[in-house]
């Protein structure tokens, strides 16, 4: 992949790109491009959250009230905590301090580890007491206030909660996994103040999934509560 | 490639030899070509299954196949028409080799994701296929539910995988050419001096940013409810099933423009090229291609016309489905109106591009009837449907992508086709194909549902009429297949710019550089300028270096 | 000739007419655009086909005013048959209120129908012409639709509510019946007939094909034999609301929300009794999901809709109804 246009490329310097300025914009307007699809991609499951919100209140009000409450605001505290490390992670970078830039990529790695071991025992919190959905699904057949609702219904709460928080998850995993190969390009000296593109562009990746999380939260963990 | 002593290393396909050199490319004319291949061959599946369909539909009684088989002929058709050879097609091969040409820039911004975007796009067909050779789906390519998370004995969570992993690689094309337009045109190379090729698929890759990830998540749905029985879309645990039918076609009816917006953008460039000169009412052209993009995510819900929502929400998208009509006309006129004091020659790509225009005049003004409720009440689910969105996807996209192919050919593979037969080609496939749909619109009038293996006898006529025209569609279809292989072996080699056209890729030799230009070039007027030279390459003009 | 080569199915339904109408003219439109297209196109390419080879076209200036009409009038033209077809949509959304309910439920690969007065059929639908039907309908499994084209009338029938289609019939015979949407194995052939009669002979018919009971009747009985009654009573010891008249009210909810009790509701507050529970009620009515098949259920209903609003003892005296 030489460069045969007479000027001689610059490190770090994608050959279809005449300047890191255009490198760097290029690289922001991709990355806020991926951003805005994954909101739409998100957004179907909203949705679809909000019709049946609305159908079946009361057995989504009773789904959610066997969310626990401390520990999602727990994890919701958490999360905003890894969006701090990451912006700082990222500044590290604008200002090419890289043992800064590879303890704040830790950082984040490790609270969005805290995060998911957070969401693993909740989910085995619903595993035993058989709120996935499935053959061993079972819920009561009374709401918060003791009105009758249809399990049923709150098994479509308890689809959604687990296809909208596991998402949510998976896309945490996989920026975990590109948070480690930063901290891998990181050490070797590969982020510099002018081409420090990927670091932001996680760091904009990131940002995304916590806001997600912060949606999400009061839209399953706080419904009917006060 | 002659046959001849090696050649120099002087274009992009003698660069280098050897499997994985295309592999690995990151080359977006090389990536075009794999793409070429691949939907080639979907293509032809494709094919396949509209054959098997024509040869059963040619008698009354379901006697060619079981009806089992022929539902699952039919979703497949659709799939692999849609998924894997409509959405990706001009975008993917057209798109991919011209756009960053056009702009006078190097590569796409993103070339590595461009390959990876083909190997998700391959790995998607390869699951699609998997599903084909077990025996297929049979839900419809609408994949609605109960019936497919529920009943279906068939592989749907395979083929709804392959979709959504089509999908991501959609998106991604999409993404690359957003930020390509955006960042990567040449000095002096202005919005409004971009040739409305490159204007169409920047269009096109804003609905596929926006819409394709709704797919997806409800493909995700789909799959998730049938392996747990989750109960979203099944009414036994409250769910419902006609929450499906929006949230699928709120990509699927975007995506129709995906498929259609390209085919737009090559006519602009046969019709500015063949009659030499500019396009009239450039900037309305150009702004159509933006509404058609805005307005077409507002129209999902007239395919729900008669699936019970309330009469005021199907007044409201029947409005609007009106109006995505406008910008669409808005072309078509100006389209025409270019012809008029222009130098027009028939050649093949002009062929194509004539016929496309009548032909998306009628598959749009079916739509139009269409969107009119008291009509659709009628032929909703009928043949009406099918020969409609056969127009504008058959006698729209695939006469734009035809026509393109046979416009660039020179351009992409270095070599002429032969006039004679790609004419007589273009001709073979415009009867046939009208032979093989416009009955279908009486049939649909009549009454004759879609998706059904057998049907009442006094419909065999029109029946007939169809599948005759079916192969006749089929060896036009056939014959550029047959010519363009030939022409990469034994076809004259191209000149830089074989039609006498306007555009930067007729500034660079046919085939190109690998690079493209070996300077970046400055454009100093408008597209389609047949008066003067509106593009500098100030090293070679100062030298005079003929490249040609 | 056209005789054996229609372009339009049979014309039976007091509608029919209507929707061909809108059609034609979409059809003129349409045609009229495309030939229009089609010659200017062919005309202007022979017109100024090239006549040198390094011969090229003169551009023009941008017409405004030209952009400007040739949006506006086919938008017009667009928005006039938009108005034109919401007019016979609503139309044939909108059955007179003499209407008689027939019952219809589709599951794979058979349409089955009910007669008001109970008869019962398989694929085909007799129904006296000249007289308004309304179709109320269910599927038991997946997605059907009930097409009749000679009525150019078509529903999707969907599991878990009721759609509805209405028609009048103007002329004897008999006509296709389709299904409209791709239900499985055996879609094509989920096919049957409406055989519109003389209404003399209609009746003829029914008295022939008699089942037992009427619809209401066999609903009366279910209303009993699930002991609907021990509740849903008129005395004081009534512990849910008072059926008689609900069809078609609104009715308050403990949330204060309003709805109408129509078919749908009725049809939820029998499954799914906890979704919408009535003012001032306990929340004590069981659910009979699984108890009854959707043939019963619309028996049920049509009993519940048969119950003539009696006056309460407030409203005699009042003179009014309430919540109206």
């Amino acid at each position: 992949m030489s460069d045969s246009h007479g000027h001689d490329s610059l490190p770090g310097l994608a050959h279809q790109f005449d300047s890191y300025e255009q490198q760097r914009e290029s690289a922001s307007l991709g990355m806020w491009a991926f951003i805005v699809q994954e909101v739409m991609f998100f957004g179907g499951l909203f949705v679809t959250y909000l019709v049946y919100r609305r159908e079946y209140a009361a057995a989504f009000a009773a789904g959610s009230h066997h969310l626990d409450v401390k520990l999602g605001a727990f994890n919701t505290a958490v999360l905003i905590a890894s969006s701090l490390t990451m912006a700082l992670a990222v500044r590290a970078a604008q200002l090419g301090k890289k043992k800064p830039l590879i303890g704040f990529l830790v950082g984040t790695i490790l609270l969005g580890s805290v995060f998911l071991g957070v969401k693993t025992v909740e989910y085995s919190h619903k595993w035993h007491e058989h709120h996935v959905p499935g053959p061993h699904f079972a819920f009561e057949s009374t709401g918060v206030h003791g009105e009758p609702i249809d399990p049923h219904n709150a098994q479509i709460f308890f689809s959604l909660y687990f296809a909208m928080t596991g998402l949510h998850a998976l896309h945490m995993i996989v920026g975990i996994a590109i948070l480690l190969w930063l901290i891998f390009h990181a050490a070797r000296g590969r982020f510099t103040p002018d081409n420090y593109n990927y670091v932001e562009g996680t760091g904009l990746y990131w940002h995304f999934v916590d806001i997600i999380w912060i949606f999400l939260f009061p839209l399953l963990y706080l419904i009917g509560r006060h | 490639m002659s046959a001849e002593a090696v050649s120099p290393r002087t274009n992009y396909l003698n660069a280098e030899y050897g499997v994985s050199s295309w592999l690995f490319t990151r080359d977006h004319k090389r990536i075009a070509l794999l793409y070429l291949g691949t939907i080639t061959v979907f293509f032809a599946l494709g094919g396949l299954m509209a054959t098997l369909i024509r040869l059963e539909l040619a008698t009354p009684a379901g006697d060619l196949l079981q009806p089992d088989t022929y539902n699952r002929v039919f979703t497949m058709h659709g799939v692999l028409m849609i998924f894997l050879f409509l959405i990706p097609g001009i975008p993917a091969v057209l798109g991919n080799f011209l756009i960053p040409i056009m702009i006078g820039a190097k590569d796409l911004a993103f070339p590595k994701l461009n390959l990876a975007s083909w190997y998700i796009f391959t790995a998607g067909g390869l699951f699609i296929l998997w599903s084909l050779l077990n025996g297929g789906v049979d839900t419809g390519w609408t994949f609605y539910t109960p019936y497919s998370t529920s009943f279906s004995n068939t592989h749907v969570i395979a083929t709804g995988l392959g979709v959504f992993i089509t999908g991501f690689a959609s998106i991604l094309t999409g993404l690359n050419f957003i930020v390509t337009i955006h960042r990567m045109r040449a000095p002096g190379l202005t919005w409004f001096r971009l040739p409305l090729f490159v204007w169409a698929h920047y269009a096109t890759s804003i609905i596929q940013v926006l819409g394709t990830p709704v797919i997806a998540i409800t493909v995700l749905l789909l799959a998730l409810e049938r392996m747990f029985h989750l109960g979203i879309f099944d009414p036994a645990y409250g769910g419902d099933p006609v929450l499906f039918q929006h949230l699928f076609w709120f990509y699927s009816h975007p995506a129709v423009y995906i498929m259609v917006l390209p085919a737009m953008g090559v006519a602009s460039e046969i019709f500015a090229a063949f009659a030499r000169k500019r396009i009239f009412g450039y900037r309305f052209v150009a702004f159509s291609s933006l509404a058609i993009a805005v307005l077409g995510f507002l129209v999902w819900a007239h395919h729900l016309f008669v699936a019970g929502i309330s009469v005021y929400a199907a007044t409201v998208f029947s409005v609007l489905s009106m109006l995505v009509a406008v910008p669409s006309a808005i072309k078509v006129f100006n389209w025409t109106a270019t012809l008029y004091e222009g130098s027009i020659s028939w050649e093949t790509p002009m062929l194509y591009g004539l016929g496309f225009i009548g032909l998306f005049t009628i598959g749009g003004l079916t739509g139009v009837m269409l969107a009119t409720l008291g009509i659709d009440v009628h032929v909703h689910d009928t043949y009406f449907v099918v020969a409609h969105f056969h127009y504008v996807m058959v006698g729209g996209t695939i006469m734009g992508y035809l026509g393109g192919l046979h416009y660039w050919w020179p351009k992409i593979s270095g070599k002429l086709y032969p006039a004679f037969w790609s004419k007589l080609s273009a001709l073979i496939v415009f009867i046939g194909f009208n032979l093989t749909f416009f009955p279908q619109f009486l049939l649909g009038y009549l009454g004759m549902p879609r998706r059904y293996h057998s049907y009442p006898p006094e419909w065999q006529v029109l029946n007939v009429l169809s599948s005759a025209g079916a192969s006749i569609l089929a060896v036009g279809y056939l014959m550029p297949l047959v010519y363009f292989v030939w022409s990469m072996r034994y076809g004259k080699p191209a000149p830089a710019n074989p039609w006498g056209a306007v555009g930067l890729e007729w500034e660079t030799p046919s085939p190109p550089p690998t690079e493209n230009f070996p300077e970046t070039p400055v454009v100093v007027g408008e597209a389609y300028d047949y008066t003067q030279r509106n593009y500098r390459f100030p090293l070679r003009d100062r030298h005079e270096v003929a490249n040609v | 000739m056209l005789k054996n080569f229609p372009l339009l199915p049979p014309s039976a339904s007091t509608l029919s007419g209507d929707v061909d109408a809108v059609y034609l003219f979409g059809v003129a439109v349409a045609a009229f655009f495309s030939v229009l297209i089609f010659c200017a196109v062919l005309f202007l390419a022979v017109r100024f086909r090239r006549r040198s080879p390094d011969e090229h076209g003169t551009p023009e200036r941008a017409l405004i005013w030209l952009e400007i009409a040739w949006s506006v009038i086919p938008l017009v033209i667009m928005l006039g048959m938009f108005g034109w077809g919401a007019k016979v949509f609503f139309d044939l959304h909108r059955p007179p209120s003499n209407a008689t309910e027939y019952f219809v439920v589709g599951k794979q690969w058979m349409w089955k129908f009910q007669h008001p007065t109970g008869n019962r059929e398989i694929n085909e639908l007799h129904v006296p012409m000249g007289a308004p039907v309304r179709l109320t309908m269910t599927s038991e499994d997946v997605i059907h639709s009930f097409y009749v084209p000679a009525f150019r009338s078509k529903s999707d029938v969907i599991p878990g509510r009721y759609s509805s289609l209405w028609f009048q019939a103007t002329r004897t015979g008999t006509f296709p019946l389709f299904c409209a949407e791709y239900c499985g194995a055996e879609h094509s052939r989920m096919i049957g007939h409406v055989v519109v009669m003389e209404p003399r002979d209609y009746e003829a018919w029914l008295v022939r094909g008699a089942s037992a009971q009427t619809v209401v009747a066999s609903g009366a009985d279910l209303f009993g034999a699930l002991s609907c009654n021990t509740c849903h009573r008129t005395d004081s010891a009534a512990r849910a609301p008072q059926l008689a008249g609900v069809y078609g009210r609104e009715v308050t909810l403990a949330d204060g929300a309003k709805v109408k009790a129509d078919d749908n509701y009725l049809r939820e507050s029998i499954l799914n009794p906890a979704a919408k529970v009535v003012a001032g009620y306990q929340p004590v009515m069981p659910t009979f999901k699984g108890q009854i098949s959707e043939e019963q259920l619309l028996q049920l209903l049509n009993y519940i809709k048969s119950m003539a609003a009696a006056p309460t003892p407030q409203q005699a005296i009042l003179g009014g109804t309430e919540a109206r």
